[in-house]
Parts: structure tokens; C-alpha cells; sequence
């Protein structure tokens, strides 16, 4: 019985309060977020915001939150509705696994797998499903024609951010987060590798189907795209599964370029702030990026959209992949490592 | 040891039973689902073997890309399920001779054990200690060294299917309008814009 405890009931019990204490912060984030887009697109836009619904509309979120939470789901009666009900579940549950891999300071981190960065690439490829098929699911036009854009899209980007991760991998000479984060003690990656940083960026824009890249959903066109058929609870899993997978996007950055949870400087006032904060601090300026460019850029074209992806991030990235490693093969810099 | 027993049991009968589902259930785009359901089984047996690298491969390749082409096609098929069944009994035999192949195989493979005791041993050992390095480093060491060939060929093989693909479906419309961003973005004030003097009644 003893060891049924040692060796069972208690690693249970210690990862399952781990995963709370990663996701319950996780939710609060992504609420905020929401909240956090409309006030910094009101100021852009010189407006207020939500200003009602609590000091400074800081209850706004969980007024949205109860009012979906109120609202009766609707299935309609051509879908299909295992694949339909699935679909939300899908996206929302494959938002919040990647998080299973982010280190928040040195050690602190759930599941510290050598073969971290792919699980991150390998979740957030898959992110696709929900969005195909609830698509195929609505039986609806609107949505199919999303879900086929998105299919497309999230495909063609995905490529550019493999051939990224590679550039990255190519000066770390490790596939596991922590020591990609470590290995920029000396200098962030963003600083040697900047138009890989450009190219991450915008491709991450994609893949998460944000503006000015937010086609599968393109309201102008078609309505809300693949989310068309879709109310109340299933409804808000999709937002929350967007705006989760904005934030595990712009934690991947941070890990991949900005360095992680290291202060910029490793001198007296910043090394006083601890790392989970700094990384939260670079979290929450790459989605200010996220919002600045939803308020700033207009939707591209399809046909411009696979333009970019294909024919600009594609060999751009290969390049530099060829660059990155003929540079430290010839400099002697490339990392050694047996892990 | 438990935990692992019981993980491997559940992935392994989740694979075989999705399957089985594959090739059962009358819906395609469903077909396609538990495919990727099997897929993703498949990758977990991979981690339990401590093939972590091949299990994440797994996912990114076949889940990530290849399986979304698929649902892709399939989606956009109108699919009439009537037909579908009509066509079952003519191909059964097709089907069921080409299952009984399979079978008789595997059979074999299972009968090695029996039959070639000493099979099992003829393989060699995981060349570096699989404790003492991670199997990314394992497996680049063996594929740019001793299969560098084999690699290349297989990029090689890989490069022709795509110059295929190509070749089938590119074709040369006449009459389409092409954008050129390069002249779109070059342009400017002076070729854009002519500033004319209209004398009254006459016109340009």
C-alpha cells in the first residue's frame, strides 16, 4: 500500500496540481486578453473601450463568459454531430497540451522532454482539425469554404515555422526548450537571427488565423467562416482555443527568440525580477504585436496570402537555414553537445 | 511498470480498434478521422519504446500535413453512399484475397518466433547506449553516416514526385492576368499619373 502511494498516488496527485497551476493562470490570461484586445484597439481607434462593466471594465470578460454560458447551444439538424461537437473540444483542448512543454524559469517546467520544440510544432500543426472539421461538420457553405481556407493556409505556413525552428535548432544543438532558452544567455536569438524572428512572426499570425491573415474566418466574406453554425459554450470554446493559441504562439516566440525567462541583462536591478515574470512581461509584448498589427493591417488577399507563404517565407527561410549552418560550420561556432 | 503495461495495452487497442473502424465506417471524412486516431496511437506506442524523436516525426508528417490533405480531398468529395455500397460484393474478392495475403504474412512473421528461434538475436543492439544519448543524436548519427545514401535517395525520390505532380497539373492558360507585385510596388507618381492641359470642346 505504501508503495501504491510513493510511487502512484502522489505523482498523480503532485502533476495534476501542476497542470491547475498552469492552466487556471492560463484562463485568467486569456479572459484578460480579450479584454486587453478591445481596449487597445479602442485606443487605437481613439475610442473608450469597455468601460462599463466593472472599474475600467475589468468584469467585462466574465459578463461575456456568463452571457455564452446562458445562451442555448444550437446544433443544427444537417450537421454531423459527433464530428460537430468534437471540433470545439479539439481546438480548445490542443491550445492548452502545448503548454505542457514551456519553461517558465530555469527547472520550472511540467513535462521537460528532450524533444520539446517538436511536441510545440507537432500541437500547434494540429491545430488545423478543430477548424476542418467543424467545417465539414456545420454542412453549411460558409463554413466549408472557411475550413478549406484554413486547411490550406495553416499548411502552407507551417512549412516557413519548420524551416525557423530548424535555424534555431541549427545554433542550440538541442531540441529541448530550456536549453534553447539557455543557450541565449549571451545574446537573444531575435538579435542574429532577425529576419527569422520577422518571418516566425508573421507566420505565427497565420497559423493562429489572426488578422491581417484571418481568412478562414473573413466576415466581410464569408460571415464567420468555419464558427458560422456555432453558439453559445461550443462557441466560446473556439475564442478561448484562439486566444489561448495566441498566447502559447507568442510563449514560443519568447522561447525561441526573445530568450525566454532570462532578464535582457544579467545586471543588478533586472536579475532582481524573477523569470517567470520577465517571461510573462515578453509574453504580453509580442501580443501587443498581435493587436497593434489586428488594428492596423486590412485582410490579405487569398491569392497574396499563398504568394507570401510559398514563394517569399519558403525559400527566404531555406536560405537561411543554408546561411545559418555554412556560418557555423565555417566559424567553428556550432554547438557540441551529446544530448 | 503497471502504468506502462496498462499504457501500451490501452494505445495498442485503441490503434487496432480505430482500424478496424477505418475501414468499417460508411463515412469517409470519418474513415479519415480514425485513421488519425490510429495515427496518433502509433505515436504513443513510439514514446513508450523511448522513440520519442520518431513519435513527434509521426505526428508532425502524417498527422500534421499528410492526413490534412487527405480530409481535404475527401471532404470535398460528394460523396453518394448508395453507390458506395453497390460497388462492395464486386470487390470483395479483390479485397478479402488481398486481406488473406496480409494475413498469411503476418502469420509468418509471428511464426518466426517458433519456427527461427534465434531471428531475434540476429539483430543488433541500439548502437550508442539508448541511456546514454538521446535518440535524436542516435539517429542523426547513423542517417548522415552510414544510410547518407540512402538518405539522399529517398530526398531524391521525394524531389521526382513533386517535379510529377507538377508537370501533371501545371498548364498555361491563355488570357490570365497575372499580378506582378515587383511593377505594382515600383510604381510610381511619374508613370502613374499625366497631367494634361484640356482645351474646352475638344477632348484628349
Amino acid at each position: 500500500m505504501a508503495d501504491f502511494w510513493n510511487f502512484y498516488a502522489w505523482p498523480t496527485i503532485i502533476i495534476v496540481l501542476q497542470i491547475v497551476a498552469i492552466v487556471v493562470p492560463l484562463l485568467v490570461a486569456v479572459a484578460y486578453l480579450t479584454l486587453a484586445e478591445r481596449k487597445v484597439i479602442g485606443a487605437i481607434q481613439l475610442r473608450k473601450g469597455p468601460n462599463v462593466v466593472g472599474w475600467f471594465g475589468l468584469l467585462q470578460p466574465f459578463a461575456d463568459g456568463l452571457k455564452l454560458f446562458l445562451k442555448e447551444t444550437v446544433v443544427p439538424s444537417g450537421a454531423n454531430r459527433g464530428v460537430f461537437i468534437i471540433a470545439p473540444m479539439a481546438t480548445f483542448v490542443l491550445s492548452l497540451v502545448g503548454w505542457a512543454v514551456i519553461p517558465f524559469d530555469a527547472g520550472m517546467v511540467l513535462a521537460d522532454i528532450n524533444v520539446g520544440v517538436l511536441y510545440l510544432f507537432a500541437i500547434s500543426s494540429l491545430g488545423v482539425y478543430g477548424i476542418v472539421m467543424a467545417g465539414w461538420a456545420s454542412n453549411s457553405r460558409y463554413a466549408f469554404l472557411g475550413a478549406l481556407r484554413s486547411a490550406a493556409q495553416m499548411v502552407s505556413y507551417e512549412v516557413s515555422i519548420g524551416f525557423v525552428i530548424i535555424t534555431v535548432l541549427l545554433c542550440v544543438g538541442s531540441l529541448n526548450l530550456s536549453q534553447i532558452v539557455l543557450a541565449q544567455q549571451g545574446m537573444w536569438f531575435f538579435i542574429p537571427l532577425l529576419p527569422m524572428f520577422v518571418v516566425f512572426f508573421i507566420s505565427g499570425l497565420a497559423e493562429t488565423n489572426r488578422s491581417p491573415f484571418d481568412l478562414p474566418e473573413g466576415e466581410s466574406e464569408i460571415v464567420a467562416g468555419y464558427m458560422v453554425e456555432y453558439s453559445s459554450m461550443v462557441f466560446a470554446l473556439f475564442f478561448l482555443g484562439e486566444y489561448a493559441n495566441m498566447i502559447l504562439m507568442s510563449a514560443m516566440t519568447c522561447v525561441l527568440f526573445l530568450g525566454g525567462w532570462l532578464p535582457p541583462f544579467d545586471i543588478a536591478p533586472f536579475n532582481w525580477i524573477p523569470g517567470p515574470i520577465w517571461f510573462a512581461l515578453k509574453i504580453a509584448a509580442v501580443l501587443f504585436l498581435f493587436l497593434w498589427v489586428r488594428a492596423t493591417m486590412p485582410r490579405y488577399r487569398y491569392d497574396q496570402l499563398m504568394r507570401l507563404g510559398w514563394k517569399v517565407f519558403l525559400p527566404l527561410s531555406l536560405i537561411w537555414v543554408v546561411l545559418t549552418a555554412g556560418v557555423l560550420v565555417a566559424t567553428g561556432w556550432a554547438p557540441v553537445t551529446n544530448r | 511498470m503497471i502504468v506502462e503495461a496498462l499504457a501500451f495495452y490501452m494505445f495498442a487497442a485503441v490503434a487496432v480498434a480505430s482500424g478496424v473502424l477505418v475501414v468499417s465506417v460508411r463515412n469517409p471524412v470519418h474513415s479519415v478521422l480514425f485513421l488519425i486516431l490510429a495515427f496518433f496511437n502509433a505515436a504513443g506506442l513510439f514514446v513508450l519504446l523511448g522513440a520519442e524523436f520518431l513519435a513527434m516525426i509521426l505526428v508532425v508528417v502524417y498527422v500534421g500535413a499528410v492526413a490534412v490533405l487527405f480530409l481535404f480531398v475527401v471532404m470535398m468529395l460528394d460523396i453518394d453512399f448508395a453507390a458506395l455500397r453497390s460497388g462492395f460484393i464486386r470487390y470483395l474478392p479483390i479485397g478479402a484475397m488481398v486481406g488473406l495475403v496480409l494475413l498469411f504474412e503476418l502469420a509468418l512473421i509471428v511464426g518466426a518466433w517458433i519456427t527461427a528461434p534465434d531471428a531475434a538475436s540476429a539483430f543488433g543492439a541500439p548502437s550508442p547506449d539508448a541511456a546514454k544519448i538521446a535518440n535524436t543524436h542516435a539517429l542523426g548519427l547513423v542517417l548522415y553516416t552510414k544510410y547518407a545514401y540512402l538518405f539522399q535517395a529517398a530526398g531524391m525520390i521525394l524531389l521526382v514526385a513533386m517535379v510529377g505532380a507538377i508537370v501533371l497539373t501545371l498548364r498555361d492558360r491563355e488570357g490570365v492576368r497575372r499580378q506582378n507585385i515587383g511593377e505594382q510596388v515600383a510604381r510610381g507618381k511619374r508613370n502613374s499619373v499625366e497631367v494634361r492641359k484640356v482645351r474646352a470642346g475638344s477632348g484628349i
